[in-house]
């Protein structure tokens, strides 16, 4: 079979969040960093779920951070990878371990590749993707 | 939380034993789909077990496996089950396949069990318009992303690899693994696929030649990667008692366990919890209690080598070495045939034989323990099989009768 008969995912690839979930592509559209945290003993966490992973506490709440961290750890893509991301090949990948004690990932902004460090300190910034997905990156702080 | 781990299914120790060994050619691209490829292995195994495929009562199904039950029986002439379950997660299922076949034996629940993978995973290799068969699954990613892929996917994170780049990252920031010992891992298993005339990968690697691959996703080069291969394994597995009446001395599960909790490749639950909670770590620690065994007692281990750097990892993990040691371990031919510290993954592995999803290195383990490996280690005992140490995951001992 040739090759572009194959099927192939060739748009950005979105989030299809559920209800709990959705929050959070909100609050980053309005600019917003927002993680659950628990009411019980106050720990943030990192993906949405119904249940804090220290305590069990089910009751909780979508709250700020402070969007700063530093880079735990990272990659260069340097391809393959999907058609929606080769435009920006070779590109970075960070796992971001926020302030909150939160691990997030995504990428930095406007650094060569071969500046990436683990323990940079960055910070979140917002970048849509179109009209209808806005995505949290980060940009070097120091 | 638990101090101590259960010795976890005690009661499948010698219970079964892998009986039938059948595989596909294994190549970039055999033209074939993965459900002819996977009837021939399947019929390969019952052959070498000397069994019918309809005597088969039971079924494991490695959970990304595309050619499901109903397919399976009616290209067996609908053999009558009355045990099936599928292992979840990726490559971390590879080795949990045989764990629940044997407990299923063990519990009286199957007589006589098949697992199987069928992989068509040569870049080009869809043959057919079902997405789901061949190729790169994650080429074929939905636009809309459910679960948690929505939170790697979207931000260029698209595929294992590059979340495996990410934990092996890790593990150079904390120990200082280095590209020298990637490359000791990929030149020994390659050293050992030059041996087996079934391995796809047979031409001799130096270390240069791995420094010189391009790198994929940094830290891994694509030498660290394991192959992209068509191809199918299956096996057939029945009661320790049954097996002395069968063609083959049989490769009798003595432990096997599994694993789910905290370690998975999404990244921001994995990051969050100790190392010690890893599946893998917890599936060693389960083996050695259930068995009595230590890492000491293998004579030949077999680990998910998707990536050089995993490998490395999984010497830690399974405490062959302390957390950090893996680098030195694999140093000055630690891995490889005849006289390594630990002798691994004798048929060249996933980097090298074939990635068949761990199922072409448990076929290995068994050609071990019968003594008929390319590259056999002397006097082999007692063989360990491990799935992938990212995901929730299991492994099994084998031994000899």
């Amino acid at each position: 079979m040739a090759d572009d008969a194959r099927p192939i995912t060739r748009g950005f690839p979105r989030p299809a969040p559920t209800r709990d979930a959705a929050l959070f592509y909100e609050a980053a559209a309005r600019g917003e960093l927002r993680f659950q945290r628990c009411s019980g003993c106050g720990t943030f966490r990192h993906y949405p779920r119904p249940t804090c992973p220290s305590c069990l506490s089910r009751e909780f709440s979508w709250e700020l951070s402070s969007g700063r961290g530093v880079v735990h750890t990272w990659t260069i893509v340097r391809g393959p990878t999907l058609p929606a991301f080769e435009a920006k090949l070779p590109y970075n990948v960070v796992d971001v371990l926020l302030d909150e004690g939160v691990h997030f990932v995504s990428e930095v902004l406007d650094v060569a590749p071969d500046e990436i460090r683990s323990g940079m300190r960055v910070r979140a910034v917002f970048e849509p993707v179109d009209e209808d997905l806005v995505l949290v990156k980060f940009r070097r702080e120091d | 939380m638990n101090k101590v781990d259960p010795a976890h299914l005690p009661g499948i120790r010698d219970a079964a034993a892998i009986v039938g060994i059948g595989q596909t050619p294994f190549a970039k691209s055999l033209g074939r789909s993965e459900p002819e490829m996977a009837v021939d292995a399947i019929w390969a195994a019952c052959e070498d077990a000397g069994l019918s495929p309809r005597e088969i009562d039971g079924l494991v199904r490695y959970d990304m496996e595309q050619f499901d039950e109903e397919q399976v029986l009616a290209a067996l002439g609908n053999p009558l089950l009355r045990w099936f379950c599928g292992t979840p997660f990726g490559g971390g299922g590879s080795a949990s396949v045989v764990v629940i076949a044997a407990a299923a034996i063990a519990a009286g629940m199957a007589d006589t069990v098949l697992v199987y993978r069928s992989r068509a995973r040569g870049k080009a290799s869809g043959y057919g318009r079902d997405p789901k068969q061949g190729g790169r699954y994650w080429e074929k990613l939905p636009e809309s992303l459910p679960g948690l892929n929505q939170w790697h996917v979207p931000q260029g994170l698209v595929s294992a690899f590059q979340e495996m780049a990410m934990i092996s990252m890790r593990h150079r920031i904390d120990h200082g693994t280095t590209d020298d010992q990637y490359a000791d891992v990929a030149i020994a298993f390659r050293d050992h696929a030059i041996r087996n005339p079934a391995a796809v990968m047979r031409t001799p690697m130096t270390r240069a030649d791995h420094h010189a691959s391009r790198m994929i996703a940094d830290p891994l080069r694509l030498f660290d990667c394991n192959i992209e291969t068509d191809g199918a394994v299956a096996m057939i597995l029945t009661s320790t008692e049954r097996a002395r009446d069968l063609r083959q001395p049989p490769a009798i599960v003595h432990a096997g366990a599994m694993a789910a909790g905290s370690h998975h490749i999404r990244l921001s639950t994995l990051f969050s919890r100790p190392r010690d909670e890893d599946s893998a770590v917890r599936v060693g620690r389960q083996l050695w209690q259930s068995s009595g065994l230590s890492p000491a007692d293998v004579d030949v281990a077999f680990f998910y080598d998707f990536f050089t750097s995993m490998v490395i990892i999984a010497l830690e993990d399974y405490g062959f070495c302390a957390r950090g040691e893996g680098g030195p371990f694999v140093e000055n031919g630690g891995l490889a045939w005849p006289d390594g510290r630990l002798v691994c993954n004798t048929n060249g592995g996933q980097l090298s034989e074939a990635f068949i999803h761990g199922f072409n290195n448990t076929t290995e383990a068994v050609r071990q323990i019968r003594g008929t490996s390319t590259s056999q280690v002397r006097n082999c005992e007692i063989a360990l099989v491990a799935g992938a140490n990212s995901d929730p995951t299991g492994g099994f001992l084998l031994r000899r009768a």
